[in-house]
């Protein structure tokens, strides 16, 4: 079974690095987005210091909606998800090691440039750690929610608009606990490990029912 | 074994077929005739557990497929009108990936052996991509000499092919059912088989 994960896992990674654009996509529009808000808001430190954590999370649950249209798409049209779905192995941990590489390619990235949002919004270094440290914890569970509307809208006209509309209010609790969890760390009071005790939570509920019910979505979606 | 019992499929509101029944036993060939729209795919769809047929009941060995789940995928191959692999990676880490994937897991020897009997020597690690649409029907083709399964399940496999490919092919499915195997399939020319257990189904939708 880890093996079937594995080699999914390795298999999608393989093909990014062979279609390089998906991956910087992602990327250039997280930053994009993050670059825009000093030029509308203005470059005032206190503003730009005020809204980053919100800013940073936004950015990163856009970025991560952009990629997941195309999660299962290309398998869908030339026909090797409908091959999965015939192996032996369990579908759901398939989907888990889709998400993983989907997640390593487009979640992590974002992860890393996180610090570099952190200078641009004159945010002080503890802020910065716990940005990083929130996206970290909260964007594997982005991929995970995603997956399940990326499996429901398949094959489906504006597929990528519809998965906007199904997946983006799913998102709000981890919007509005990882930037709270930013905007805590610059309060005195604040208790920054409430909200990775929840992001955390959030995380593990997604690792077990996420899978499963991407496979049974999936499996609707080929029929 | 498989047993097909009174099987009824729609799509959309139209009725394909209705209480269709059969069964296949071991070393015999089941060709699926019809017209096109006459529901040949989604028959061999039905076999797969691709598709949900609305009454009827499919049985492996006995027991019904959908209760087998992965236990009844072990023995299954289906090879659809897509030819399922991945352009971007080479026949060699398709096929890898596919054997893997059915717990079949294959040497890069094996792999290669498999690749040059289907005429795809010389094409090992180029990716499929630049390969024609025959040849990467061929690369599609070249899992049925990996893998170990009863049973495979064929829609249109001869698309593509070119001649030498389809006489090919012939061969590979009549030495498959001379050692017991299942083959139930599609497509609009006769194949020739020496040995085994002909059926016809003919689909009037």
């Amino acid at each position: 079974m880890f093996r079937a994960f594995r080699t999914v896992l390795m298999r999608d990674i393989t093909l990014a690095m062979r279609r390089r654009t998906d991956v910087f996509t992602t990327l250039f529009f997280f930053i994009i987005v993050i670059s825009l808000f000093p030029l509308g808001v203005g470059a005032e430190q206190q503003t730009l210091r005020f809204i980053a954590p919100g800013v940073a999370w936004i950015a990163a649950l856009l970025a991560s909606m952009l990629a997941l249209e195309r999660l299962f798409a290309s398998d869908y049209a030339d026909g090797t998800l409908e091959q999965m779905m015939l192996t032996p192995q369990p579908l759901a941990v398939l989907v888990l090691g889709k998400v993983a590489a989907h997640w390593l390619l487009t979640g992590l990235p974002l992860v890393l440039i996180a610090p570099l949002v952190g200078l641009q919004y004159y945010l002080p270094p503890d802020a910065t750690r716990t940005l990083v440290l929130s996206l970290l914890v909260g964007t594997p569970v982005l991929s995970l929610i995603g997956a399940i509307g990326a499996a429901l809208t398949l094959g489906l006209r504006g597929g990528g608009i519809l998965i906007s509309l199904l997946i983006l209010p799913l998102y709000i609790p981890v919007l509005v606990y990882g930037a709270g969890a930013v905007m805590a760390s610059g309060d005195e009071l604040g208790n920054v490990q409430a909200y990775f005790l929840l992001l955390s939570a959030f995380l593990i509920l997604a690792l077990i029912f996420s899978p499963w019910a991407t496979a049974a979505a999936l499996r609707i979606s080929v029929e | 074994m498989l047993d097909v019992h009174a099987l009824t499929c729609e799509r959309g509101d139209r009725i394909l077929f209705e209480s269709l029944s059969f069964s296949l036993a071991p070393g015999s060939l089941l060709y699926v005739e019809g017209r096109n729209g006459s529901g040949k795919t989604t028959l061999l769809r039905s076999l797969c557990g691709l598709f949900l047929p609305s009454a009827g009941e499919i049985r492996w060995q006995g027991e019904d497929i959908r209760r087998l789940g992965e236990d009844y995928r072990r023995h299954l191959l289906y090879l659809g009108h897509h030819n399922g692999i991945k352009l971007e990676l080479t026949p060699q880490e398709n096929l890898r990936v596919a054997a893997t994937l059915d717990g079949e897991p294959a040497t890069a020897a094996a792999i290669d052996e498999a690749l040059a009997r289907i005429g795809l020597r010389g094409f090992e690690d180029i990716p499929a991509r630049m390969l024609s649409q025959g040849q990467k029907r061929r690369v599609a083709l070249a899992r049925l000499l990996l893998t170990g399964t009863r049973l495979w399940v064929l829609d249109e496999p001869f698309t593509a092919l070119d001649v030498a490919a389809v006489e090919q092919l012939q061969e590979i499915i009549a030495a498959f059912i001379a050692e017991g195997g299942m083959v139930v399939l599609t497509t609009h020319q006769e194949v020739a088989l020496t040995s085994g257990q002909i059926q016809h189904i003919l689909l009037e939708g």
